[in-house]
């Protein structure tokens, strides 16, 4: 069951390599490579090397290394940290250095984990290509005339590309999921509540959620379990119920397997074709495959986008340019300053959903839009409710298409947030839900599998992911030439 | 010209002492150097939630208990989303639909109740600093905990705010949720006022005056907006909604906004918060640590004998009514402890925040005991006052002013002798009783008291005023 961060801890505490060794061939690797794939927006070498020298000092004293501990890792551009330049991506965030750390670096800092830089997103998060960022979009490292995915798409080029070991990014809307679906790795959206989101810049509060980006099944099992935890600093903070890592490899006694067929509605046949395939792996297993219809399904993309925009445009409201990041070089009056401020530093598409959210709060429309889609939510939640009465997992497509070709997402916004279609349920419910690898396209871009469980159930839903790692033997991680590939 | 009727609501924004602020553990200190009472979460930097301060839920929860509301067992936290500088989320986080406590009210003297529609709890902005032609923003106060306690329509005078926002000033300071000082703004009032012809009884165009922190610019600012709007509807204009200020300069309200450009705030549940559910064991016990309120105070002085007036003086200030209710502890005559108290001692400490404070010397202990020694006769009452004051001087007890010659009793001998010339003194006194008036006897004893500066025993000297009378 090794996934690669266990091998890398592995090569440290036997010493075959040292962790300065280590970093710096990561750091070989971004500065080739991150030219191309755009994957970090900020690389934070200096630091890397000083907690790679402390980690090579406890290996000399013959301590016994942490899971994490001098693993290089990334971090996504939302996620506060102190002393880096952390900007969401976005022209507004400028220049702001936080001055505290997010409870999840905090953690992952006392373990002396290897952080390599900041990672590239669409602006705010808003946004399924990473093209929305100010800094540019990340590239696939599988076809890099076609996008990363997004928002944390960054975070998938750097794991996909060799640039780091993991990526810690965020979900709102599928922003994990998907681009570790376009890039070929897990990535797993915990239940809300179970990763503090203390210090992650919010784009949607009652949606968003951290969670990991990886190369196997083992290292998101390992990454969740170090970063979930009731966290005082998060009232809305429950932790996890119970560490995943230790029965990865338990095989579930009786597995029932939900197909919602809402899911599969146009979606690319050579992706329904592959998720058929993933299907059959599991009855060979001996799984049970159930079909069911959730209605409730079809309402989540409008109910996403209204909820998610309504509490954007208040999260978005304090960059006004008086404290910190952007302000407009000339105005005659405070107003004047945060107008122009908001109107020169936010993108367009982080305009449009401060627009669009703005107006579904705003007094008369606040019952047509808002309160329907608070109630609608209610409707999707009973639903899956409904659905894991029935089954274990659900197995569904992550996107109904694979990597979208660079440029594609700006011409029609619409049409690019339906793209979402598939991953905004799990948001709307607060559940978890694992994108992982289940074969490639025609073009050899990668397709991903979508499992979605219960709340709190990650431990069922990592091993039933498990599972179908070891059934295929691993056959869908394909290696990218790109960075520190030799450890890939 | 007709008669018009005053019709005013007020909400008030009352700031809560708990030692930190709302959602961090800033200090709520009064003052400070602009932005040093600020952390991460209090400015709002991206990525910071808020973590509701439990007390000051507990002291909203007890503002709704000392004012008759209900306290309800379910409610949240909301986002009340506007643009301003001091307010460094672009929302504040308040409640809307579902406040902490409802339906209460307060009792005017007159018996007229004054409904309160709800109270809930928010966060305080920050505030703007104009100096030097620039415009500063100190985030000290943004974040403090505040109450805001709505009121129906329910007022129709000047004088029947004043009582209330007086009244209520009084409940909060006593049961300890804040310390309600408007000079330095933990107390500030908003009034939608409207007028109409006496005895209409539809309701007129009301406007709303912002932000007054003081006793006496409220009452001009409301006499003025009376006449204001009486001189509009009396000359055939319409009173036009919209949302003033009190300009303390110029004695008149100006206007900040009109109807058309209202607030839209964009309310919805602050996501970074979960529901606030209070159990009625957490009320229950809330309720227990209620003192005795001003109100039923006052009532319990009157019952004692103490006049309206120095009931009312009492209550003003909880400490001074804690420390009399402790001095005043198995007297027989109370009023004498409130007469040493309001006589004496508010002429020292003749301002509100020295009666709020109450730090004398004097303890209630000692003035009890002074009270003891001219109850029993022991000592006269001009013998007490200037005692009295050397105690108020020094803070040492009575006996050290009073000498034992002062106090001890006078031998028997000597009390004969005074008895007998006291007798030869009072020759008609001595004859009602002689004639069957009992109560003559009462004279006879406070006069022999009288010659002793309080030194005898009263009972001895009644009994041998009694024994010379009969041998007659």
């Amino acid at each position: 069951m090794t996934g690669m961060i266990e091998k890398l801890n592995s090569l440290l505490q036997k010493k075959k390599i040292s962790c300065i060794e280590l970093t710096q061939a990561y750091l070989n690797g971004i500065a080739r490579d991150n030219g191309v794939l755009n994957a970090y927006v900020r690389v934070t070498e200096e630091r890397a090397l000083e907690t790679a020298a402390v980690v090579d000092h406890k290996l000399a004293a013959g301590q016994i290394l942490s899971p994490l501990e001098g693993i290089p890792m990334t971090l996504k551009d939302n996620i506060s940290t102190r002393g880096v330049e952390t900007t969401c991506c976005s022209k507004i965030l400028q220049g702001y250095t936080p001055i505290y750390d997010a409870s999840v670096w905090q953690t992952l800092k006392r373990q002396n984990a290897v952080l390599l830089g900041k990672t590239n997103m669409d602006e705010f998060a808003m946004g399924s290509s990473c093209e929305t960022s100010c800094y540019g979009g990340a590239v696939n490292p599988f076809d890099i005339d076609c996008v990363a995915g997004g928002s944390s798409g960054g975070g998938a080029a750097a794991v996909a590309g060799n640039l780091a070991a993991y990526a810690l990014g965020s979900d709102t809307g599928g922003s994990i999921r998907q681009p570790a679906g376009f890039c070929g790795l897990v990535g797993l959206k915990p239940t809300y509540g179970t990763v503090s989101r203390f210090g992650l810049i919010a784009y949607a509060s009652s949606l968003d959620q951290i969670g990991p980006l990886c190369k196997s099944v083992a290292d998101a099992a390992l990454v969740f379990d170090a970063i979930s935890c009731q966290d005082p600093m998060d009232s809305t903070s429950i932790g996890q119920k119970e560490p995943t890592w230790p029965q990865l490899t338990q095989k579930p006694e009786k597995l029932i397997i939900g197909i919602v067929k809402e899911y599969f509605k146009g979606v690319n046949p050579q992706i329904e074709k592959a998720l058929q395939n993933a299907v059959h792996t599991y009855e060979k297993m001996g799984a049970e495959i159930v079909k069911l219809s959730m209605p409730a399904v079809s309402y989540a993309l409008p109910v996403y986008y209204i909820l998610a925009c309504a509490e954007a445009s208040s999260n978005l409201g304090r960059y006004d340019g008086i404290r910190y990041g952007y302000r407009t070089k000339h105005y005659n009056s405070v107003y004047e300053m945060i107008c122009k401020t908001r109107s020169e530093g936010f993108g367009p598409e982080v305009q449009r959903r401060i627009l669009l959210g703005s107006y579904v709060l705003s007094a008369g429309y606040y019952d047509a839009y808002y309160k329907k889609a608070q109630n609608l939510r209610g409707a999707v939640v009973q639903g899956f409710d409904e659905a894991f009465s029935r089954c274990d997992v659900i197995l569904a497509p992550t996107v109904p298409a694979t990597a979208f070709p660079k440029g594609f997402a700006a011409q029609d916004q619409v049409q690019t947030y339906q793209t979402d279609v598939c991953t905004v349920p799990v948001n709307i419910a607060g559940i978890p839900a694992l994108s992982m690898p289940c074969g490639y396209d025609k073009k050899g871009l990668p397709i991903g599998m979508q499992l979605i469980a219960n709340r709190f159930e990650e431990a069922k839903l990592l091993q039933i992911a498990y599972q179908f790692e070891q059934a295929t033997d691993g056959e869908f991680y394909r290696k990218t030439k790109w960075g520190c590939c030799q450890y890939a | 010209m007709r008669e018009y009727e005053l019709i005013a609501g007020l909400e008030t924004h009352i700031e809560l002492s708990t030692k930190t602020k709302i959602f961090c553990s800033c200090t709520t200190a009064f003052g400070g150097e602009p932005n040093t009472h600020c952390c991460p979460i209090c400015i709002g930097l991206p990525g910071t939630l808020p973590k509701l301060n439990r007390q000051a839920v507990r002291y909203g929860i007890l503002a709704g208990l000392a004012t008759n509301c209900k306290i309800n067992p379910v409610s949240k936290m909301d986002r009340k989303n506007y643009v301003y500088p001091d307010l460094p989320k672009a929302y504040q986080v308040s409640q809307y639909d579902k406040p902490l406590c409802s339906d209460g009210y307060i009792l005017l003297d007159s018996g007229r109740k004054i409904r309160l529609t709800r109270i809930h709890i928010e966060e305080d902005a920050g505030k703007l600093v104009h100096e030097r032609g620039n415009s500063f923003v100190d985030y000290n106060r943004g974040g403090i905990p505040l109450i805001e306690i709505v009121t129906e329509p329910d007022f129709r005078s000047v004088d029947e705010v004043r009582e209330y926002v007086e009244k209520l000033q009084l409940l909060m300071k006593y049961i300890g949720v804040s310390d309600c000082k408007m000079q330095e703004g933990s107390l500030r009032c908003d009034v939608n006022i409207s007028v109409r012809p006496k005895g209409s009884l539809a309701l007129g165009t009301r406007t709303e005056i912002k932000n007054m922190n003081s006793f006496a610019f409220m009452e001009q600012a409301l006499e003025y907006e009376f006449e204001r709007q009486v001189d509009l509807l009396e000359s055939g204009e319409p009173v036009v909604q919209e949302t003033l200020r009190y300009n303390d300069m110029t004695g008149e309200t100006e206007s900040m906004r009109s109807k058309e450009d209202a607030h839209d705030y964009r309310y919805f549940k602050e996501p970074d918060l979960v529901t606030i559910c209070t159990s009625p064991e957490e009320i229950e016990q809330l309720r227990a640590l209620l003192p005795e309120l001003p109100d039923r105070k006052k009532a319990r002085y009157l019952s004692m004998g103490i006049h309206e007036g120095g009931a009312a003086a009492l209550i003003r200030s909880r400490k001074v009514a804690e420390f009399f209710d402790e001095a005043a502890k198995g007297l027989q005559t109370p009023q004498l402890a409130a007469a040493f108290i309001v006589g004496q001692m508010f002429s020292r400490y003749s301002t509100a925040t020295q009666r709020d404070e109450w730090e004398t010397p004097v303890t209630p202990s000692r003035l009890h005991e002074l009270c003891v020694m001219v109850e029993s006769g022991r000592c006269n009452r001009g013998l007490a006052k200037t005692t009295f004051e050397k105690m108020m001087d020094t803070g040492k007890g009575a006996t050290a002013f009073l000498s034992a010659d002062d106090l001890a009793e006078i031998d028997n001998n000597q009390l004969k002798k005074i008895c007998q010339e006291v007798l030869a003194e009072n020759v008609s006194a001595v004859q009602s009783y002689l004639g069957g008036k009992e109560t003559a006897l009462k004279a006879l004893v406070g006069a022999v008291m009288r010659k002793t500066r309080g030194r005898a025993n009263a009972a001895k000297a009644e009994q041998l005023l009694v024994d010379s009378l009969k041998k007659g």
